[in-house]
């Protein structure tokens, strides 16, 4: 019997907000325990929460720049269970009435495009740190910092749409890289301000129904939440395939072991008693607000890959790379800008440098520079490569550096010949045996001239040179 | 109406109330009658009716994102019952 | 104002005294702290009293009038709070063991009004555990006494507030009202209590029982009194998104204002058979005082009355099951010993820290909100609640405020009702149809009982409408000449 698998994600997106979405502590990573807190995001007796517009905006933003219908009307509801990182023992989020509904996300995977549907967007609050104290598991205790508690955090909901674990791969970088272009969130799953958990069921092939799902949870990078959907996919058909029935239930993926371990007996059953927050009332957005924020939305990455590899006439794969950032799809065009030339050769260049690029640590005519410096043969690839990493650690422009380190190559015929000349004079032998026959003591000959010219000469010049002078 | 001691412990547990036998008791019979007498809103026909979801019809009002620390961390941390440096100790959950 | 003991003054009158410099705000402050020292044992009032900060307070105060500066219209005047409020640097325990020693690291929006118009804090009062009661016999600390008769409940759950005030043992107090926690003790101690529209004065730092039903109020000696307190705490208030933005009216001025052409509401629901004999000839006398004065009775129905009440005890419990899940024994309050684990720690801190009827109500709002009981209880809940509120719009189209009484019953006996939970909830009958409205509501009183006990009138007004309210109070207040401070000296 062959199987499908069907594949919903949930993604927890921290919003880049300065300060947290209740309160106006700083929503900042790193601080020092319970550095960044007060009465109300704590949960103090008697405190109340008022809403920061901007994580309103950058969800709106969201919602547009994923086709999602915004909902003029949404409700903020508290969820409600107990847990020491979670202060007022309930967390403000949006239940019945989310902020958005309705969207899609275009991605391409295995060679196919896509359409994945997002089934909600909505807001809510992140809770705080629990630390297991002592390394050892017979540790008694706990400490809690409540540094993240209300840090906003934007929930994104997809259709089960997806249907493979390249395709959830697909969508997580796609979806990962629309939030790092709208500015609303840095992306980092490592560092969890970008997570997802997975809704994974299997049904045979040319099945309505769906099977039953499990869900999957602890996966820190894309890379793993293929790893665990792979895993899971084929752990479930093993258990249909042996009479057995999937359970519905949480699973944790161990990414040491490569597998997924039930959660069930050590989770209890949560009611949640969602209720509407009587102290927050409705969020009303109205479609002017809307429509302005509509104006901020810029090309997105799906319509970029699309324009980058018609425009230029670069491969579809490079345009992708290109377009996981707005900044090396800016530099990339910019620089093609300045200097004509074969856009490929840029695009590889932008691609080999793009951690640089992405992190702002290179100035940006580098790459414009060298490119135009090595058709026109004013230095040599070797160089090439010195000058920009020179430029990444000292931060000044690149022809600036090349100048100052003498870097330019010699490419002028003219200006070799006499080099070339003497060369031949002071290696008769060799020159001989070339004539003879020898071809490859081309290679001696150019070393020779590499060598008395310091490594400046342009090795495919002086070949040139050579050859006509050697005949 | 009748509520089951068994819904007494599942609800205590929900609301992590931990009741002696005869708390227990004394609950199923008062939340019992209670519990009946609220019943009595069922009589009313309420089809159609837009539930009052909150006290205001007003939209919730907003905040810029301007940061104002707190910065007085030692209040925050002064009531604490148990801690550690800057941290709250609690228990560690038992897991069976 | 000769002869007069301080203590029986008016809030006003303390405020022009000192204002004039005839007397100085430690002068007063001292009275007032002995007052307590030696009336308060009779009836307690107070759960902490504050000599020595109240004493350096009242020096500020002098100092600061004889430089030719008052901060406002309560300046050197002593006063109270109910031990709801937060007060940055002195415990507020809301009468529970689980929050005994909380010191909260910053004041209730209303704390700091009170201050900032000049007002002394004597100290904060005693209440019902988490205001849920209606005789503070609750409190953690033992109950409150009527100070009309030490037997007797002063009402709840602001009847610390309500006692003091009419022991003279504060010039006026702020207390809370969720279901009529202020405006049935003022009702049974003789003073004016009033709820405002919901919205009007601030809920930060005024430790939160139900959400969308708390409000903060005055508690005082007269209906003026009352109007000067309410214009200090009431504003907009950017910490709490229910605080509506709208400007404070001159509720002093209303109270002078005329009653001719007031059309007053009788809701047939309210005065229906059965009402106790005195509770009706007081109110009655109350409805003469106001068409004496050129105000006109119309008869008019509240029809979904009766249901008000189950309405309510779902509504509140509800809120409550979770505004008070964050008391869990991890940053601050009561946390309970031994046990293994954390579950246990939390569920013996909770089970040990809240008193029998705060567990009751949070067990019922849990009840109400868990799946499968949802759509059943709560969701009916919110239904009816617009029917009630509808009923008070429709009333409103044609009167401009509603009497009623305010309590069932003058004060009943200290242990009467509180092994039966359900007769409890029933005092408050008249009161929590308001709450659930959102619409302002005044006790004032108007009669006595056979027994020599208060019995207050109430009056409810159109949404922001308690200038209506106070004139109309002020009137029978006028008409009705009653003492207001109780007859505690032996």
């Amino acid at each position: 019997m062959a199987f499908e698998a069907v594949i919903g994600l949930e993604v927890h997106a921290q919003l880049a907000t300065g300060s947290k979405i209740f309160c106006p502590c700083p929503a900042k990573f790193g601080a020092a325990p319970n550095e960044n807190t007060c009465p109300v995001c704590t949960g103090m007796p008697g405190v109340l929460p008022v809403l920061n517009r901007r994580a309103v905006e950058f969800a709106i933003r969201t919602a547009l720049a994923t086709s999602c219908k915004v909902q003029e009307r949404s409700v903020f509801a508290r969820k409600n269970y107990f847990y020491p990182d979670l202060p007022k023992a309930y967390q403000i989020s949006q239940y019945e009435l989310p902020l958005a509904v309705c969207g899609h996300i275009d991605i391409e995977a295995n060679g196919t495009s896509r359409r994945i549907g997002i089934t909600r967007i909505h807001l809510e609050e992140d809770a705080g740190k629990l630390v297991h104290a002592g390394a050892f598991a017979g540790a008694q205790t706990s400490l809690a910092d409540l540094n993240r508690c209300s840090v906003p955090l934007m929930e994104i909901v997809s259709e089960p749409d997806l249907r493979t674990p390249e395709e959830g791969g697909a969508y997580l970088r796609r979806l990962r890289d629309i939030l790092v272009y709208l500015e609303v969130c840095d992306g980092n799953m490592e560092e969890g301000s970008f997570r997802c958990d997975a809704n994974v069921s299997v049904r045979p092939k040319g099945r309505k129904e769906f099977g039953t799902r499990a869900e999957l949870k602890n996966m820190n990078s894309f890379r793993n939440v293929e790893k665990a959907l792979e895993h899971e996919i084929r752990r479930q058909i093993g258990v249909i395939e042996d009479g057995g029935a999937v359970v519905q239930e949480t699973r944790l993926w161990d990414a040491d072991a490569g597998v997924t371990v039930s959660m069930r007996g050590k989770e209890e059953a949560h009611d949640y008693r969602y209720f509407p927050d009587p102290d927050l009332l409705p969020l009303h957005v109205d479609a002017a607000w809307v429509e302005e924020l509509g104006k901020t939305i810029p090309e997105l990455p799906g319509e970029k890959v699309a324009r980058l590899s018609s425009r230029y006439g670069i491969p579809r794969y490079d345009a992708e790379l290109l377009s996981s950032s707005r900044m090396l799809a800016d530099i990339f065009e910019a620089s093609v800008a300045a200097f004509g030339g074969n856009p490929k050769v840029t695009a590889n260049e932008c691609i080999q440098w793009k951690e640089a690029i992405v992190t702002g640590r290179l100035p940006p005519e580098t790459i414009a520079h060298v490119v135009e410096d090595r058709e026109t043969g004013t230095i040599s690839a070797t160089a090439s490569k010195t000058l920009v990493e020179m430029a990444i650690e000292t931060g000044k422009p690149v022809r600036q550096i090349r100048d100052e380190k003498g870097l330019t190559q010699v490419s002028d015929a003219g200006a070799l010949e006499a080099i070339v000349t003497k060369i031949i004079a002071g290696n008769p032998k060799e020159v001989e045996s070339y004539r003879a026959g020898k071809a490859g003591l081309l290679s001696f000959f150019v070393g020779q001239v590499m060598k008395e010219t310091r490594g400046k000469a342009n090795p495919r010049v002086v070949q040139e040179v050579l050859k006509a002078k050697l005949e | 109406m009748a509520i089951t001691r068994e819904e007494v412990l599942q609800v205590a547990r929900l609301a992590r109330l931990a009741l002696s036998p005869a708390e227990v008791d004394k609950m199923k019979e008062q939340l019992g009658s209670i519990l009946s007498y609220i019943r009595q809103l069922d009589r009313l026909d309420t089809s159609g009716v837009v539930p009052t979801s909150h006290a205001i019809e007003m939209g919730t009002p907003f905040r810029d994102d301007s940061v104002e620390p707190f910065g007085q961390k030692e209040e925050i941390l002064k009531n604490a019952p148990d801690r550690e440096e800057d941290f709250f100790r609690v228990p560690r959950i038992i897991e069976d | 104002m000769a002869g007069i003991p301080v203590h029986a003054w008016t809030l006003i009158e303390a405020a022009r005294a000192i204002r004039d410099k005839e007397i100085s705000s430690r002068e007063l402050t001292r009275a007032l702290l002995s007052r307590i020292e030696r009336i308060d044992p009779k009836i307690h009032g107070y759960i902490t009293v504050l000599p020595e900060t109240a004493m350096r307070e009242a020096a500020v105060c002098d100092e600061e009038l004889a430089g030719g500066h008052t901060r406002g219209p309560l300046h050197g005047v002593p006063v109270a709070l109910k031990d709801i409020f937060c007060t940055k640097g002195v415990r507020t325990t809301c009468a529970s063991r689980i929050l005994d020693n909380f010191d909260p690291p910053y004041n209730a929006t209303v704390t700091k009004k009170l201050r900032e118009a000049g007002a002394v804090l004597l100290g904060k009062h005693n209440m019902d555990e988490f205001a849920m009661g209606s005789s503070t016999e609750t409190s953690r600390l033992g109950p409150t006494r009527n100070p009309w008769a030490t037997d007797r409940i002063p009402g709840g759950s602001s009847g610390g507030t309500a006692a003091a005030v009419a022991a003279g043992t504060c010039f006026a107090g702020v207390g809370t009202d969720t279901g009529g926690s202020i405006r049935q003790p003022a009702s049974l101690c003789g003073v004016v209590g009033m709820k405002p529209t919901y919205g009007r004065v601030s809920r930060y730092g005024m430790i939160a029982f139900a959400s969308s039903l708390d409000q903060g109020g005055p508690i005082a000696r007269s209906v003026p009194d009352a109007a000067v307190v309410l214009a200090v705490i009431a504003g907009h208030d950017r910490r709490d998104s229910t605080s509506v933005d709208i400007p404070v009216p001159d509720f002093l001025a209303a109270t002078e204002r005329d009653v001719k052409g007031m059309r007053v509401g009788l809701p047939r629901e309210y005065f229906a058979g059965g009402l106790d004999a005195s509770v009706r000839e007081s109110v009655e006398r109350a409805l003469k005082a106001l068409l004496s004065r050129g105000a006109q009775a119309v008869e008019i129905s509240l029809p979904h009355t009766e249901f008000a009440l189950s309405t309510y005890y779902i509504i509140a419990p509800a809120e409550a099951s979770s505004n008070l899940a964050r008391y869990d024994g991890v940053r601050y309050g009561f946390r309970a010993d031994g046990g293994t684990g954390l579950i246990e720690m939390m569920s013996r801190t909770r089970g040990e820290g809240f008193g029998a009827e705060v567990k009751r109500r949070i067990m019922i709002g849990t009840y109400v909100l868990s799946a499968g009981y949802y759509e059943a209880y709560y969701g009916k809940a919110q239904k009816v609640r617009t029917l009630l509120r509808r009923d008070f719009t429709e009333a409103f189209s044609g009167v401009d405020v509603i009497l009623t009484p305010t309590a069932p019953t003058p004060a009943f006996r200290i242990g009467e009702k509180v092994d039966d939970p359900l007769t409890m909830y029933l005092s408050d009958i008249y009161t929590i149809p308001c709450n659930l409205a959102g619409i302002p509501g005044i006790s004032v009183p108007c009669g006595m009982s056979p027994d020599g006990l208060p019995i207050g009138a109430q009056l409810l007004g159109k949404h922001f409408d308690e200038e209506a309210l106070f004139a109309a109070a002020a009137a029978i207040e006028r008409e009705i000449p009653l003492p207001r401070l109780a007859p505690l000296e032996e």
